[in-house]
Formats: structure tokens, sequence, C-alpha cells
């Protein structure tokens, strides 16, 4: 049986190279069709994205119980954290993910400058979070803030140290146990803040790649795939955020 | 023998010297773990007879020389759901029997005897009410129910006596416990069974168990002259803990007589029963532990006393029925030459200013 | 045993691998090292982890030999424990996570599914290199000093008590973890969209669904795993204190996260096995697997429940007794699956048509073995008995019963079975019967002592012991002789034949799934023409009915 089927075999594969139907350049060997390959890649990101969750997973399970056992160390730490940079930082990232949008349906479009001007605007935008990011933590090393390295309880045991804080809270000095535990949720603070910050970097890498590409003129000439996928990406840090800003700056603003 | 190969003649000494394939039941609840443990092998080996016995008998009758052609079949919902049912009774069987055992290992008795066992790297330390102190050993009487207080000063630590079936973690930072109630005196082995570095392996020791007489003696032999009460006394004076706790009118913190086993309300507002965990934690976490209706002075004693400090401390709160106890400690700080450098405190009037912030 | 056998082989003397296939088809370093080829990926991975396999096997010899005698006299102490820990990461992270998945997994699952490739052919070479960089991470580990952790990396001992290669190992499984996440992510998605025309759900092979179920297991479990290490390598570095009692973090929550991945990892590990088991069995009963649906949902079903049972690992440590209740009956809910699989392949022997080549006495041994260690496994899950067990040999009797008994046997019963595929030649029969017979032995003979050591109370990971335990380690040591002849076996005789082995032809074994339908090795691009699956898994009677067609055409 063997035999016969090999050299079958080896006719149908010479036969097969032969009658290759035009297929568009940017679609994989493997695929038997454009949407096949659109559906497997598009699948696939978003099975990262769930990966993505559960990496971030841990991370908020770990917030939620700290959270539980040391209620006034994580209300007094968010205090410290400024509500303006924070704000300013989650418009600067869903004004992103607007361009971002508008990249992914020029693409579709096939406008080219469009897409290039879109992709550029949300390139600047993600630069700009970072910076935002980065006055942000700044401020918490001059105040030493950042656990670890550079952390001193002594604004927890006497609020009014920082008059500013103070002035809008007049927090109540938290017990000498209760203040170390705010190491806690800077921890936390920077940990998830950090993972995110780091999401972005590779966000903004990828994303020049995308640019040099796009001026390129790859695509909009139909294969939409890759930027929308980097579409995807870019959302899902965004929700991460959207998720990060309320837990770590709103929750405990009450006064 | 031996010069051929010293190890062959080791293994063929403890051949003939009948090594052991079953450890001791040594304690009340051994022979009961043990039942659950053989209903388990027995499940275990008719599960497996059935397994290989049907391997067996179809390899046999339906091999290809006898059966050339197979018969296709599909399946059976029957016979699935039998598989499934049963399996899942018995296991539910094993679970329910399991659970039982568990809740009696991990509950204590109320009239257990209380011994204080610290985990370090790489050693046991073990604090009888007594004041006796041991290291990798452990003396219990047979036949009186012992609860074993357990905890770390460093890494996680196992406690764990195979001949009575009962093993506990020693966890940094929180009391864990343990029970059992011997019955059979000898000398059995104690491990510790969670891996914590380097010398893991060493960290063994024995238990021994004797009969109530000659634990009274032994008791009495190697007693150190103060019990864990009476350090816990002590440590209160030193401390100036009476400064406060005094049961004065006028007092700052709150009274500890008979407090042990009683329910309190916390400045929170939540409600909880003093046992030795919240004692642990109100010394050395006492800001998140303060009685309704009194203020947060009290300094942490964190890094200050060690475990076995503590474990005097909760010793002596636990077995203060009286007032009198603390009044007679007053009187001991006085006649104390220093404690801790500060000034006695004469009547409670001279306790202010000590409370640190 | 009757020699009646199934093997078809193609007429020797004429007989030839086919010259171009997917080993042939480019040559040089570099089309090995760029490959997007599921295959060749595949292989690469198949040299890996027999490297790193016996890398791992050399330390728990040594591990056998310090336990000859009762004092720790070959090794030091803290030498000891640096190999039981990499013996037991190598294993894990190195060997069992990615043996069959990345190995069997990736060459056979696009064929399976009748695909050209997996559906992300660089995501899946890149994944490879992953494997290699955290390998080589590890093997820097191991020679810059070591670690002693022990491979579950307790806190506080791993944060702030050992001055040992704590960062760069969790670096490696970090790294090791992504490159088992990319894994089954492309399985996934692979699984999903890449069928070809009449390939339903219910006519995939049982291979298939196994994969599927562990590599949901991997895409949701990992990434735990990975967080976890970081803030490991965080709590060592900066000092952060979420698991640092002193710091007002908790110990247990470490345990919690670790678990919540290393439990499902046990699954990751056995159910792509389990797979393997059920092509073995039904290729050689000539039957369809009895039950098929069960067998394909019990895989889904332990992928399900194996999420929430995490916690059994902590009945002794002070968690609520009521949250052990809890986990304790989920954990044996999740023993019911296995137990419907092992009754399933024993009834798809069941008139069937039973030949005893290699695979098959390998996927015996699994059914024997998979079943102690299962049962063991119950002793651990119901509470009470778990105080006494827990911690002692009796729970490295079980996971070796599970792991080496279950899955090693399934790898190697696998490899068997697809070694003509894979290569174009045959394994020699008579050997390999008597290495899988070697195994088996071996196996018994190392481990089952264990259980008897464990219930007389010996704890694990002790480098010395009381003397009284030294014969039953004696004879432990002396069956791990026996399975390491066992292991090496293979090595020889498969690598003697790919050069010497008879020529096997497309469908030695008579099988029906799709991989057999091409030729061995197969084309790079699998097929010469997608297929169309117009039959269900496991129909041997349209096999027959081909075949008599191919002689009636010729």
């Amino acid at each position: 049986m063997s035999d016969t089927t090999i050299t079958a075999n080896r006719a149908a594969t010479e036969t097969e190279s032969a009658h290759h139907p035009a297929h568009p350049s940017f679609q994989r060997h493997h695929f038997e069709s454009v949407s096949q390959q659109f559906d497997a890649t598009n699948f696939a990101m978003w099975l990262f994205l769930l990966t993505e969750i559960m990496f971030f997973g841990g991370l908020f399970t770990s917030y939620l119980i700290m959270r539980n056992w040391y209620y006034p160390a994580f209300v007094e730490g968010s205090h410290h954290l400024s509500i303006f940079w924070g704000t300013t930082n989650t418009a600067v990232l869903i004004t992103s993910s607007f361009t971002m949008a508008m990249s992914v349906y020029s693409a579709q479009m096939k406008q080219k400058g469009k897409l290039v001007m879109y992709l550029v605007l949300t390139f600047i935008l993600g630069l700009a979070f970072l910076c935002i990011k980065g006055i942000e933590w700044h401020g918490e090393w001059v105040d030493h803030h950042v656990p670890g390295l550079r952390f001193s309880d002594a604004d927890f045991l006497n609020p009014k140290l920082d008059a500013d804080v103070y002035k809008e809270y007049h927090d109540a000095p938290l017990s000498p146990e209760m203040a170390q535990n705010t190491e806690e949720y800077f921890f936390l603070y920077f940990a998830m803040t950090g993972m995110h910050a780091l999401h972005m970097i590779v966000g903004i890498g990828l994303l020049g790649f995308i640019i040099f590409r796009a001026r390129q003129g790859a695509y909009t000439s139909g294969h939409v795939t890759f930027v929308e996928n980097f579409g995807l990406y870019w959302h899902f840090v965004d929700v991460i955020w959207i998720f990060l800003y309320p837990l770590l700056y709103l929750i405990s603003r009450h006064t | 023998m031996n010069y051929i190969s010293p190890v062959l003649w080791q293994f063929l000494q403890h051949w003939m010297s009948n090594f052991p394939l079953f450890p001791p039941e040594a304690s009340k609840i051994a022979p009961q773990m043990d039942a659950l443990f053989f209903f388990m092998v027995l499940v275990s080996l008719v599960g497996l007879t059935i397994v290989i016995l049907l391997v067996l008998s179809f390899s046999i009758l339906y091999n290809k020389t006898r059966h050339p052609h197979a018969t296709q079949i599909e399946g059976s919902t029957l016979l699935e759901a039998t598989w499934t049912i049963i399996p899942l009774g018995l296991f539910l069987i094993m679970f329910v029997w399991g659970a039982l055992l568990y809740f009696r290992v991990y509950t204590p008795p109320a009239n257990a005897m209380n011994i204080y066992v610290v985990g370090k790297q790489w050693m046991w330390k073990v604090e009888h009410p007594g004041g006796q102190h041991e290291i990798n050993e452990l003396h219990v009487p047979e036949g009186v129910p012992v609860q074993l207080t357990l905890i770390s000063q460093d890494v996680f630590h196992s406690f764990s006596i195979p001949a009575f079936r009962v093993k506990r973690e020693a966890i940094p930072g929180r009391y864990t416990s343990v029970w059992f109630e011997a019955t059979r005196p000898g000398t059995y082995h104690l491990f510790c069974t969670q891996y914590c570095g380097t010398n893991h392996s060493q960290m063994i020791g024995h238990v021994v168990v004797m009969t109530p007489d000659d634990y009274k003696k032994w008791l009495a032999g190697s007693t150190s002259g103060n019990s864990l009460a009476q350090n816990g006394e002590r440590l209160f004076a030193s401390l100036s803990c009476n400064a406060c706790h005094n049961n004065t009118p006028d007092a700052r913190g709150p009274n500890l007589a008979n407090v042990y086993g009683s329910s309190i309300t916390l400045s929170s507002g939540e409600r909880v029963r003093v046992d030795d965990a919240f004692l642990r934690s109100a010394i050395l976490d006492p800001s998140e532990n303060v009685k309704q209706g009194f203020v947060p002075i009290m300094p942490t004693y964190q890094g200050q006393i060690s475990e076995e400090g503590v474990i005097s401390l909760v010793e002596y709160i636990k077995h203060l029925d009286s007032n009198y106890r603390i009044q007679q400690t007053l009187n001991t700080t006085q006649l104390l030459p220093s404690s801790e450098g500060q000034p006695a405190p004469s009547g409670n009037a001279a306790a202010s200013g000590e409370v640190k912030q | 045993m009757s020699t009646a056998t199934i093997v078809s082989l193609p007429d020797q003397s004429t007989a030839r691998v086919p010259k171009m296939n997917f080993l042939t088809r480019e040559n040089g370093l570099l089309s090995w090292l760029l490959t997007g080829d599921h295959k060749r990926i595949a292989t690469l991975y198949l040299i890996s982890i027999t490297f790193f396999f016996f890398i791992g096997g050399a330390l728990a010899g040594l591990i056998r030999l310090e336990l000859l005698t009762p004092q720790s006299d070959l090794l030091a102490m803290d030498t000891y424990n640096k190999v039981f820990t990499m013996h037991g990461i190598i294993m894990i992270f190195f060997f069992l996570v990615p043996s069959v998945p990345a190995t069997l997994g990736n060459f056979l699952i696009p064929m399976m599914v009748g695909a050209k490739d997996l559906a992300l052919p660089k995501i899946n070479l890149l994944s490879w290199y992953l494997y290699m960089i955290a390998g080589v991470m590890a093997i820097y580990t191991m020679i810059a000093g070591g670690v002693d952790t022990g491979w579950t990396f307790t806190t506080p001992l791993s944060t702030h008590y050992l001055n040992t290669h704590v960062i760069s190992t969790g670096l490696a499984i970090f790294v090791a973890g992504f490159s088992s996440i990319f894994t089954g992510l492309n399985f996934i998605v692979t699984i999903h969209k890449m069928r070809c025309p009449g390939m339903t759900w219910f006519r995939l092979p049982l291979f298939v669904w196994s994969n599927y179920a562990a590599s949901i297991l991997m895409v949701l479990g990992t990434p735990v795993l990975a967080i976890t290490l970081v803030l490991i390598v965080l709590e060592r570095t900066v000092g952060i204190g979420v698991f640092d009692p002193a710091k007002g973090g908790d110990p247990l929550l470490f345990q919690h996260l670790f678990w919540f991945y290393s439990h499902p990892a046990v699954y990751i590990m056995i159910l792509p096995g389990m797979g393997v088991i059920s092509e073995v069995v039904s290729t050689f009963s000539r039957k369809r697997v009895f039950g098929y649906t069960a067998v394909a949902f019990s895989s889904v079903a332990i992928a399900v429940f194996g999420f929430f049972v995490w916690a059994h690992h902590m009945f002794i440590m002070g968690i609520s007794n009521y949250a052990a209740l809890v986990f304790s009956l989920l954990t044996m809910l999740v023993a019911v699956p296995s137990a419907i699989k092992i009754f399933n392949w024993a009834f798809t022997l069941y008139k069937g048509s039973i030949t005893f080549e290699t695979p098959m006495l390998y996927a015996f041994g699994f059914m024997g073995l998979f079943t102690i260690g299962g049962m063991t496994g119950v002793f651990l899950g119901a509470t009470g008995t778990d105080i006494h067990l827990t911690e002692t040999y009796f729970i490295v009797a079980h996971f070796h019963f599970v792991m080496v008994g279950g899955m090693l046997m399934a790898f190697l019963s696998g490899i068997h079975f697809w070694w003509p595929k894979w290569t174009g030649r045959m394994y020699p029969e008579k050997i390999s019967q008597f290495a899988a017979v070697t195994t088996f032995i071996g196996f018994n003979l190392t481990f089952f002592p264990q259980f008897i050591l464990g219930m007389l109370g010996m704890p694990r990971r002790y480098a010395s012991y009381p003397p009284e335990f030294q014969v039953l380690n004696v004879f432990s040591t002396a069956g791990a002789t026996v399975l390491g002849v066992g292991y090496l076996l293979p090595i020889l005789y498969l690598t003697w034949s790919l050069k010497y082995g008879a020529v096997a032809g497309d469908n030695p074994w008579q099988a029906t799934g799709l991989e057999w339908m091409t030729q061995s090795p197969p084309l790079t691009e699998n097929f010469p023409q997608i297929p169309v699956m117009d039959h269900e898994a496991y129909d041997y009677e349209w096999l027959e009915r081909q075949q008599q067609q191919e002689v009636a055409s010729v």
C-alpha cells in the first residue's frame, strides 16, 4: 500500500506547488484563506489577553486581601496620590484608545495618510501617559513613598507633615503598626502601575514598528489583522488602567 | 561478607532483624486514622484488582489470535453511570470519614493540657506550663489529652509525630494547634516535615510518653524553678504592663483578670473571643485590638519580646483569675532592683509618662 | 503472550523512506533554528527535553544514592537540598510540563485536525526559544552554585532565609512559563480555527481533546505562577513584604497563589498523557474508544475542577477547617473523571482484537500505575488521612506514581507509537518490549517501598533518616538502578533505528488518525492537499473498506 501512496503523494506535491492559487502576499502559507487567518490570529489575541487578565489577577487578588486587612492604611496611602495627574492620565489614555480605534478604522478604509497620523497620535499619547506616570513616581520618590528602596511612614504617623494632603483630608494619624502597612499599599501601587507601564512600553515599541510599516503601506492593502490585533492589546492595557485608577486613586477619596 | 560490600552486609543484617512495615499506634486517634487508612487500602486494592482483572481477562479473551475481528461498540451509558456513581460514592464516604477525623485532630478538647512549641531553624523548643523547657524532646503523660500550640519564629516548620498520626505546621506570625492523647508509653520519632533549609533533616527529636507517675517525677526533676506563668508574671512586671493593666478605677488599660475565654468588643465594634491568638496579636499589634472604651496608647512589643516571651505572657494572662495577682506583681515590681532601666512605678499614679507614643 | 501483530510494513527490499519529507526539505543548522514547521519544532523540543530529562534523571540517581545509607555521607546536607530542588525544578518545568504537549502535541495536533501547521508558527518557534533560554538559565543556576528552596519556593524560606540563586531560578521558571503559555495558546487557536472540512469537535481524536483541556490550564494557570515568581524576585531584591509576616504580608498568600498554578500544573502534565493512552489503546485493540464522549468530557471536567482544588496542599497549614472541608470535597470530585477514563480504557479492550506491541505494553503499565497513583491521591485528598501522610514519602510515591508511572509511561508509549511516523522507520520491537517491562519492574521496585516509608512517617526532603528506614530505602535505590536501565535503552535503540530500523510505510499500525493518512515522515505541509474528514474518529471499518478499495484499484 505504502509504496503506491508515497509516489502518489509525491506527484501530488509537485502539482500542488504548480497550481497554487493566487493568494494575497500577506496570507501565510498554512492558512486556507485570509478570513481563516484573520479569525485565528484574532482569536489568539483574545486568548493572550485572557492570560494577561490572569497575570494581573494575581495582583488584584493581593490588593483585595491586603485592602481588607489594612483598610485604614490603604485609605491614607491613596490620599497621598495625586488625583489631578491620575485623572489627566486616564483622559490621556482614553483619548489614545480613541485614536487607536480611528487608526484601525483608517486601515480598514485603506487611508494611509490618516492611518499614519492616528498611529502617531496614539504613540504621542502613550508617551505622554508614561511621562505623567514618571512625574507621579518622582513625586513618590521625593515623599519617601517607594517601598523597599526609599520608604518612611512619617507622613502617616503624623499627617500634618504633608500640609497639602492634610488640608484636604484631615487624616487622623495611624497607629505605628498600621502606618507600617502603608508600605504594602505603596508596594501594590508600584507593582500594579509598574506592570501596567511595562505593558505600555511594550505597546509603544510595537507601535513604533507599526508606524514604520504603515508608512510603507503595509496595512492599507487589505491586511489589517496586525493593526486590529494591536488595537485589541492597546484597548486591553487601557481597560486595565480603567480598573487601576478607581482602585488606587478613587475609592478612598471620601473625607 | 563485610569485606565484599559493607552496604550489602548492613542490608542483610537489617533484613534479618525484621524492619518495620507499619508505625506504632500510640495515640487515641491513631487506630481511628488507621481504620480509614485500611478502608482506603481495601478500596484501592479492590479497584486495582478490578482494573487488572479486566485488562488481563480481555487481553486473554480478545487477543488477535483468538479474536481476529474486533466488534465495534459505541459505549454504554449504563456502564458509564456505574463507574461514575460507585467511585463517587466511595470517595464521598472517604471524604466524610476523613473530615470527621480532621475536625477531631484539630479541635482540642477543653480540658487538654497545653504545651507550647516554638520552631526555629533547626530545632524545636518546647515550653511546658510548669516552666520545664526542652529542645527536640517532648515529654507527655499517657492518657491525658495534650494540646500543642505551635508557632515558628522564622520559616514554616511542621511538627510531625508519626506514631500519633498527627502533624501540624508551625507558621511564622500565628498560632496553630493540634492535640493528641498518648496511649502507650515509649519513645517515638518527632520530625520536622516541612522543608526548612539546610539542616531540615536534623530537625528531629523524640516524643517520650510516660506513665502518669513517671511523668510527675520527670516534671519535678526538670523544672527550672519558675512556671511559665511565673516567667510571664516577671515579664509582665519588667515591661511595666501593670502600669496600665491594673484594674484601678482610672486604669488606662482593660482589666485582664478572667479575660481569657471571654468575648469582648473592640473599638472597631467587632466582637472577638479572647484566645491565645488574640492575646498574641493584642501584645504585638495593640492598636488594632483596642477594647471598646479605651484609648490606643499601648505601644507595640513587636521585635521586643521573643516568641517564648509572648508565650509566657499569654500563659500568665490565661491564668489570671483575680486582680490579686496583679497587685502582687505591682509589689514585686517595687522589689525588683531595676526593670528595663525605668523607675519602678509606685502605685498606679506614677505609671503615667511611660507609654511611649 | 501471543505473537500476533498488527504491524504491516511495506516490502523491505523495495521500500524506501520518502526522499522528500519535512526532515530533508531544507538542510543546515539555520533551516532548523529559523523553522516555522511544527514538526521540526517538535523535533527540537524532543531533543532538548530528552537532554533535560537526563540531567533530572542523573540528579534523581544522586538522591537515591545518598539515601542508600541513613547518614548524610555521599552528599553534604546543603548539596542534597540543592540536588532535590534542581531535580524537581528540571523534571517539572523542563520535562513534564512540555513533554507530551510540546513534542507529540506539537508534532501531531496539526496533522490530527488536518491542518498544514499550527495557527501561529512563529509563536511556536518563539516558545521553543523561550524554553531554551529558560533552560540555559536553569543550567547557569546549577553551575553557579544551585538553589535549595525546593521546587515549591516556600516563603519566607525562599525570600529571607536562603542565599542561593533563587532569583535566577525564579526568572528561569518565569520564562519557561511563557513558553508553555504560548504553546497552549497555539493549540487552542489551532483546534478552534484550523480543523479541516468535516472535522467536527466530536470527530477529533481524544489526544486532541486532552491536549485542548491541558492548554486551557496552561493559558489560565501559568500567568498566575508568573506573577507569583515576579513577587518572589521583588521580595528578594527590593524587600517589598507581601509575603513577609514581619511587614504585614502573609506567607499563606504565597501558598495560595503558587498552588493556584501548581495544582492545575499536574493536570497539565497528566492530561496529554491520557490522550496518548486513548490513541494507543484504541489502535492496538482495533476498536473505537469505549464511551468517546465520556472520555472527551472527562478531560474537560478535570481541567475545570482542577482549578478549584489547590488548597488541598495546605490542609495542615492552618487554613480554616471549613475551607479544608470544601477543598477536600472538590478534590474528591476531580478524582471521578480519572476513574471514568481508566474504566473506559479497560472496556475498550472488550471484544477487541488485541496485540501487544511496545506502545500497548507501556499503556498497560500506565493503566496499572495510574490507578495506584490516582487512588493514593484520594488518601491525600481526604482531610483526615492527609494529616498523617502529607509531607512524607507517601506523597513522594503518590506523585511519582502519577507523574513517572503515569506520564512518563504515556510519553514513552507515545514516542514508540509515533516514532515510525516521525522518522519513517520502526524501532526494534523485541528490545523495546524488554525495555518496557524493565521500566515497569524498576518503577514498582523504586516507588512502592516509598508508600510504606511514608506510612511509617519518613519525611520527604531528608538527607539523613533514622536507620530503621534503611531496608526500604535500599530497595528503592535498587529499583532506581533498574529504572535507569529502562530509560537508557530507548535512547540507544531509538537512535540506532534512525538508520537501521525497518522502513515503516505510511500506516504501520493500521491506525485511523489523519496523521497516518500521509507519508512517513510527513511533508512539510503535512498533506498533499487538505484532507476531508468523512468518518468518525477510530472508525476501523472505514479503514478496512478504504484498504480494500485500494487493493481493488491496483
